[in-house]
């Protein structure tokens, strides 16, 4: 089953193939049609990366100011804690199927699928991140006279950024991850390369996984250099 | 593309749409037909068997790699960051695409998807055993290292036992998520519960669908139930937490 004496070369000349398809068109497996090549590569690459960014745009919509609330009030522990532990439990190639079956493809309802992903990562980090801010701080902005919206924008949600970024970076990892096999709800992504090996043979396998992978660490790296960003100077002081 | 088109897998032979007791609901293919589940429900006993095997497969591979790197970043602290940096790309690939970066070297099967399962695990495991070794306080540690206890002692007779509560969180973490995850499997021809939720996707099934799905979470949900119970069991001293 597993050639080990051959791997080098073997592996180096899958790689290739798929180096080659990612910046040469070529004939699919199937014939006829050309496939691969920067032109089909953008595109897909533009689609997965679309349907990822509006699914964590829903999900931090709809989570954020959710986790800021109850946090704020400290209300709905337990819905906010459970919701997180649920959503790791649901299988997403599940999700996408059925929600395929029985809602029907297309990028609305798959957006709201990888939102249903995407929401309980930051809905239980924003919540536990504000209930964590040291409450000596949340008193003495009371007593500067804040109201309740001006401690929560002012004084929890900086103090929360790093949890609540983790949880974001969560979310957009799981999102852009199972984004992969949107081709299951007729939405063509980087996925259709890996999924579809009958029209682009093990050399578009291969060259989706790669891209898939880098645009995951991409997204990853912008979140961790924005998480960076929004933190402010003086949490970066103290940790260091 | 329609979706019977993606997976040249689906075998659904003649008898698939049986269906003794479910009085035409399979015909109009309703959302759920619980008769039809009655009648085949022995076709999932292969998938979850499999599915089983992953998860278990990919958790210990998993913990014991973990472990091995979170007690060397213990004892060298330096060694700490690049474990996270690494750990965290491995945890950041998404395990589809990491099947398939394994595809020249392992080729397809099960192997390729405990590999990628186990990589997406260390992280959460790493890191959870590091902060609880991390969090036991001070005064413990100079007590134990005061009545003349080695830094082997220190370290299994005091810190792991005190960092168990965040070892077993992290373990429920990374056993749920997999549990979840390795319904992909199925791409890299690595067996468990997607192999029916794609069949059932390739033939918009929807009651297939449901019932592998389903057994993917009550899994999840048995998991995290004996973890919680076992962690109580280990360290009765201590609630664990979460």
């Amino acid at each position: 089953m597993i050639e080990l004496p051959f791997l080098p070369l073997a592996a180096f000349g899958l790689f290739g193939d798929a180096f080659d398809f990612i910046f040469n068109q070529q004939e699919a497996a199937t014939g006829g049609v050309m496939v691969g090549g920067p032109e089909q590569v953008i595109e897909l690459a533009t689609k997965q990366l679309e349907v990822t960014l509006l699914a964590l745009g829903l999900s931090l919509l709809i989570a954020l100011p959710l986790g800021l609330i109850l946090g704020h009030y400290g209300r709905g522990e337990f819905l906010a804690v459970s919701v997180g532990n649920a959503g790791r439990a649901i299988p997403e190639l599940a999700l996408i199927a059925l929600m395929a079956a029985a809602i029907g493809v297309g990028l609305f309802n798959l957006v709201i699928a990888l939102a249903i992903l995407g929401i309980p990562p930051i809905l239980t980090n924003t919540f536990v991140g504000i209930r964590q801010v040291n409450r000596s701080s949340v008193e003495a902005a009371r007593g500067m006279g804040m109201s309740d919206r001006q401690v929560i924008t002012r004084v929890e949600l900086p103090l929360a950024i790093p949890m609540i970024m983790g949880g974001v970076r969560t979310s957009a990892i799981n999102i852009i991850a199972t984004a992969t096999i949107a081709p299951l709800a007729g939405i063509l992504t980087l996925g259709d390369f890996i999924i579809s090996r009958n029209v682009y043979g093990d050399a578009g396998v291969l060259a989706g996984a790669v891209l898939v992978a880098l645009m995951a660490v991409a997204l990853e790296m912008v979140l961790a250099g924005t998480q960076w960003a929004m933190t402010s100077k003086g949490m970066k002081l103290q940790k260091s | 593309m329609p979706a019977s088109d993606l997976l040249p897998l689906a075998e659904v032979s003649q008898d698939f749409f049986r269906d003794r007791s479910g009085g035409g609901c399979i015909q109009e293919n309703r959302l759920f037909c619980p008769g039809w589940v009655v009648d085949n429900f022995d076709r999932y006993v292969d998938p979850t068997v499999q599915h089983l095997g992953l998860v278990v497969s990919a958790v210990v591979g998993g913990f014991l790699i973990a472990f091995l790197l979170a007690i060397l970043a213990h004892r060298h602290r330096w060694l700490s960051s690049p474990f996270l940096a690494a750990t965290g790309v491995l945890y950041t690939i998404p395990s589809i695409s990491f099947f398939f970066l394994l595809l020249p070297i392992t080729g397809r099967g099960a192997l390729t998807a405990i590999i990628a399962l186990t990589a997406f695990t260390l992280q959460i495991i790493f890191r959870n055993i590091t902060n609880g070794l991390r969090n036991v306080p001070h005064e413990v540690t100079d007590a134990a290292t005061g009545i003349g206890l080695t830094k082997r002692q220190l370290l299994w007779q005091v810190e792991l036992p005190l960092a168990l509560p965040e070892i077993i969180a992290g373990l429920r973490i990374a056993t749920v998520s997999t549990v979840a995850l390795a319904t992909l499997a199925v791409f890299a021809n690595g067996g468990g519960l997607g192999t029916e939720i794609v069949v059932g996707s390739n033939i918009t099934f929807k009651t297939g669908i449901i019932v592998a799905g389903s057994i993917a979470v009550l899994m999840a949900i048995v998991f995290d139930a004996l973890l919680l119970l076992a962690g109580r069991l280990i360290a009765p001293w201590t609630k664990v937490a979460r």
